[in-house]
């Protein structure tokens, strides 16, 4: 039960932090990406800045402790591999990024006002996950 | 196109989500990636299944919540459905296929200090900024 409410609470706290940081407009974060537009927008860089200085801190502190409060033991990602699936996978997510400058997080917390079109790219979000799951490819390369 | 910003407020945002991310490492030791998230949610049921449930529910009532105490959400602009629906597939399939998105990678990742999250930021940043160059002043891919 408390992993159900600190998982929701963390979600709620993320969600809160993309609306006020802009994050939720795809024209905002097209504008980081758009380099050679003359009016570059810095906006992601602070937000990177924010995210990765605090999860830095944070995460740096949870080192000292055994095990997280909720859970027997801090699951660490254990995947190091640089290989042609992590170059290959993020090539393909960025081009979607470009397209339409969503990525997961925006595009889910957007779901509960941002109308049809949102809810569309979350549908085909989806899609493309369970795409992963059933193709073969995802047997070469496990998560 | 000109676009206002505030380094501030973004900064104080993205502060947030990392608050957000140290709170779900602390109390329940997982990493806020929310591609991993969104991918364990729809799979099958279960323990695993629910937290993540959890997190994405919060996450769609966190703008609900700043729009309350008078913040303003945007009135997204997209491109044409066939767009939309071809960008959401590569995304989903891409962050599968890569192991993360901007949150797991972009945050997570690179505030643990790891060449594999730091390769996976360099490249999709890269070639989001070659897709939208391609797009507004190429003229269509």
């Amino acid at each position: 039960m408390m992993r159900i409410a600190s998982a929701a609470l963390a979600g709620l706290v993320f969600g809160i932090g993309l609306a006020l940081s802009g994050m939720l407009d795809p024209v905002r974060v097209l504008g980081f990406l758009d380099i050679t537009g003359g009016a570059w927008d810095p906006t992601l860089v602070f937000v990177l800045a924010g995210a990765v200085g605090v999860t830095a801190i944070g995460y740096g502190l949870a080192g000292r402790r055994a095990q997280p409060l909720y859970d027997e033991s801090f699951r660490w990602p254990t995947t190091t591999a640089i290989d042609p699936g992590l170059f290959g996978g993020a090539a393909m997510f960025g081009v979607g990024w470009g397209l339409v400058g969503y990525c997961p997080g925006p595009a889910v917390a957007s779901i509960g006002f941002a109308g049809t079109p949102t809810a569309i790219f979350c549908l085909a979000l989806v899609g493309g996950m369970i795409l992963h799951r059933v193709l073969p490819v995802a047997a070469a390369n496990p998560r | 196109m000109i676009s206002t910003y505030d380094p501030m407020t973004a900064l104080i945002g993205g502060a947030l989500i990392g608050l957000a991310a140290t709170l779900l490492l602390w109390l329940n030791g997982r990493i806020a990636g929310v591609s991993g998230i969104l991918a364990g949610a729809i799979a099958a049921p279960g323990p695993e299944r629910d937290w993540r449930t959890a997190f994405l529910v919060g996450l769609i009532f966190g703008p609900v919540v700043f729009a309350f105490f008078g913040g303003t959400l945007p009135r997204p602009v997209l491109p044409p459905l066939p767009e939309i629906a071809i960008a959401g597939v590569l995304v989903g399939f891409g962050t599968q296929l890569g192991g993360g998105c901007t949150s797991g990678h972009g945050v997570c990742g690179l505030a643990r200090l790891s060449p594999r999250s730091l390769a996976a930021t360099m490249t999709f940043v890269a070639t989001a900024m070659v897709t939208v160059f391609l797009v507004r002043h190429i003229g269509g891919v």
